[in-house]
């Protein structure tokens, strides 16, 4: 008599390629380098002024008595007014002006049309040091040193914002402006109410670069404002430390609070800040 | 309701003519199809009509008006489109509402319309729904009920059953059909499907090249067809073609023969009595449907396609003849293409 053994039961291992594990361990190590400047900067912001150069990760004896200080500050809140109402401002203006133009060049068909995308374009190999003086001197012209507006004029239009919004209208199917048309809409209503609504997420990503990257800016605004009461978060925090001895666990604080509205949007919005820098990328 | 004329409509771009001069007239609450193949013209006269083209030169009535000049909006008229054209970020209820954007009516009013539309296109589960959540059929639906709810002058249709399935297709080309019986309004409609222009059509304008080759009702064109290429893309499978002469009073095929005799497949049958013209030849394919066969053999160097009943599947390789009565056999002139009767 003979007996059949079932066979022994294997657990199977999923197989990992080894080249996966180095592309892990690649961002593992990319995703620390870059977060580690940001853990100390929160970190420091919760020492004395004694245990500043204590680099141990958590404080030895955590207090938000610099956040009470920050916070108790006047300016700081004023900085953060200008940084939200000029990023604001400056989104708002390129999510407008933008769409508007990108809308134009991709479904209007009129002479020159390509002239004028490629003079849009061609912007954008110009760095942005070389257009400081221009903008200077033209805001010296103008009167707007130290004003609102001439922080916000270099960017309330750009080129790359027309350039990917110009891309994404492209994908809008010309059938559904051609039905509105029929149906008796006029051009900007079609825009507003048809096309604007198909290419939410360029405009997402659109707004959520220019917010970051009005929120960042630093360079222009430092040279185009003069007084306290216009500075940005940016300029605001680098005062802290030239005005003073250097403080640097309230010029911490101060970064660690700019950076809220920044992760929060990030947070928030991830999705379309992915899909955005994807679309940026194979688009252009 | 409108009539719509075109009078020696041209289009070009730039040097290059692509509408030659065309003449039609459309009567009120008539269904007119135009058909033809890809690059034939048709929607370009289709989108000369709505005004999403400009004319170069010639003239567009509606009605009395010539509209050359004049934008969509002010045309009444509304059209469905290929891809649907319903915005995916709106309900079904605003999609169809949509087309009253512009209307001086009330609110109360264009929600009856609205409520009218969708009843009458079996939508109104789905008014509260988004076009992403709909089938090919449904969308096709509320493209149709917005054109509807302007109650305009003429309905143009170019291509809307293209992006569907065969089966569903059918289904609307009866309700597009029913659709037009009970409202009545004037459409002009573009497909290259022949079966589409003779299930829907009340006149169908055959066009290539941007010139009407024949305009007729279905059975004209089906029966009288003025040129080879109406016969061959009238009728499925097309109509078999071979090089003839005509002999002492008989036509018998003849390579290089000064004459194109036409016999359609459903006239040409495998193992019928003997009738007025008979070909045989190698069977080379079978094609069983159901109801018939139809088959392919040689002869003469050229593939003739006949049917047979639906039980007889001949061999492939064999010898089969097939035979017209007469009546079927449809002569053209080989040089110039165009008919010259039937015998």
């Amino acid at each position: 008599m003979t007996t059949a053994s079932a066979p022994t039961p294997t657990l199977a291992m999923p197989r990992i390629h080894p080249g996966r594990i180095l592309i892990w361990t690649a961002l593992f190590i990319g995703g620390v380098i870059m977060v580690t400047p940001l853990i100390f900067m929160f970190s420091t912001s919760l020492k004395t002024a004694g245990q500043v150069y204590d680099l141990r990760m958590i404080p030895a004896s955590p207090t938000l008595d610099n956040y009470v200080k920050v916070l108790s500050d006047g300016r700081f809140l004023r900085w953060f007014l200008n940084s939200t109402f000029i990023a604001l401002a400056v989104t708002l203006s390129n999510v407008f002006f933008d769409s508007l133009v990108g809308y134009t060049l991709a479904k209007f068909r009129f002479r020159g049309r390509y002239f004028v995308f490629l003079a849009i374009l061609s912007t954008l190999m110009i760095p942005t040091e070389m257009l400081v003086i221009p903008w200077y001197l033209m805001s010296a012209e103008f009167g707007w040193i130290n004003t609102y507006w001439g922080i916000m004029f270099p960017g309330m239009m750009t080129a790359f914002g027309t350039f990917l919004m110009k891309q994404f209208f492209e994908t809008v199917p010309d059938d559904f402006i051609e039905a509105a048309r029929i149906d008796g809409l006029n051009e900007f209503t079609i825009w507003w109410r048809i096309a604007m609504p198909l290419v939410t997420p360029a405009l997402s990503a659109l707004a959520i670069f220019t917010f970051l990257g009005n929120w960042t800016a630093f360079f222009w605004p430092l040279i185009v404002t003069t007084s306290q009461e216009l500075y940005t978060l940016p300029i605001g925090l680098s005062s802290f430390a030239v005005e003073q001895a250097i403080q640097w666990e309230m010029i911490m604080t101060g970064a660690s609070l700019a950076t809220l509205p920044t992760l929060l949007v990030f947070l928030l919005l991830q999705r379309y800040i992915v899909r955005g820098v994807m679309l940026a990328g194979l688009k252009g | 309701m409108a009539t719509i004329a075109l009078r020696n409509l041209v289009k070009s771009y730039g040097k290059t003519d692509v509408i030659h001069g065309i003449n039609l007239d459309i009567a009120d609450g008539e269904f007119v199809v135009f058909v033809g193949p890809s690059g034939c013209g048709k929607s370009t006269t289709l989108r000369m009509i709505a005004g999403l083209e400009e004319v170069s030169g010639g003239e567009i009535l509606i009605g009395d008006q010539v509209v050359n000049e004049l934008d969509p909006k002010r045309r009444n008229i509304a059209m469905v489109f290929q891809n649907y054209a319903i915005y995916p970020h709106m309900t079904v209820r605003q999609n169809i509402a949509f087309g009253l954007y512009t209307s001086p009516l009330s609110r109360e009013q264009k929600d009856a319309r609205v409520t009218e539309a969708a009843t009458m296109l079996g939508l109104t589960p789905l008014l509260d729904r988004r076009p992403a959540a709909l089938s090919g059929g449904q969308r096709q639906r509320v493209a149709i009920g917005r054109a509807m709810v302007r109650d305009p002058a003429a309905f143009l249709f170019d291509e809307p059953l293209s992006n569907l399935d065969a089966q569903l297709r059918a289904q609307m080309r009866i309700e597009i059909k029913r659709l037009h019986q009970r409202l009545g309004t004037t459409i002009v409609y573009v497909t290259h499907d022949q079966v589409e222009a003779m299930t829907m059509a009340d006149r169908i304008v055959v066009m290539r090249d941007g010139h009407i080759l024949q305009s007729g009702t279905p059975t004209e064109i089906y029966d009288a067809p003025a040129n080879v290429f109406t016969a061959q893309f009238i009728g499925s499978p097309s109509m078999n073609l071979l090089p003839a002469a005509e002999v002492e009073g008989r036509i018998v095929a003849q390579a290089g023969g000064p004459l194109l005799a036409g016999l359609r497949p459903h006239d040409l049958v495998v193992g019928a009595e003997e009738g007025a013209f008979a070909i045989s030849g190698e069977v080379t394919a079978v094609e069983p449907l159901g109801p018939e066969t139809l088959v392919h053999f040689l002869t003469e160097g050229r593939t003739v396609i006949a049917t047979a009943p639906a039980r007889m599947i001949p061999a492939i390789g064999s010898t089969v003849q097939a035979s017209a009565p007469r009546g079927a056999l449809y002569l053209f002139d080989a040089a110039s293409e165009k008919a010259l009767g039937r015998r």
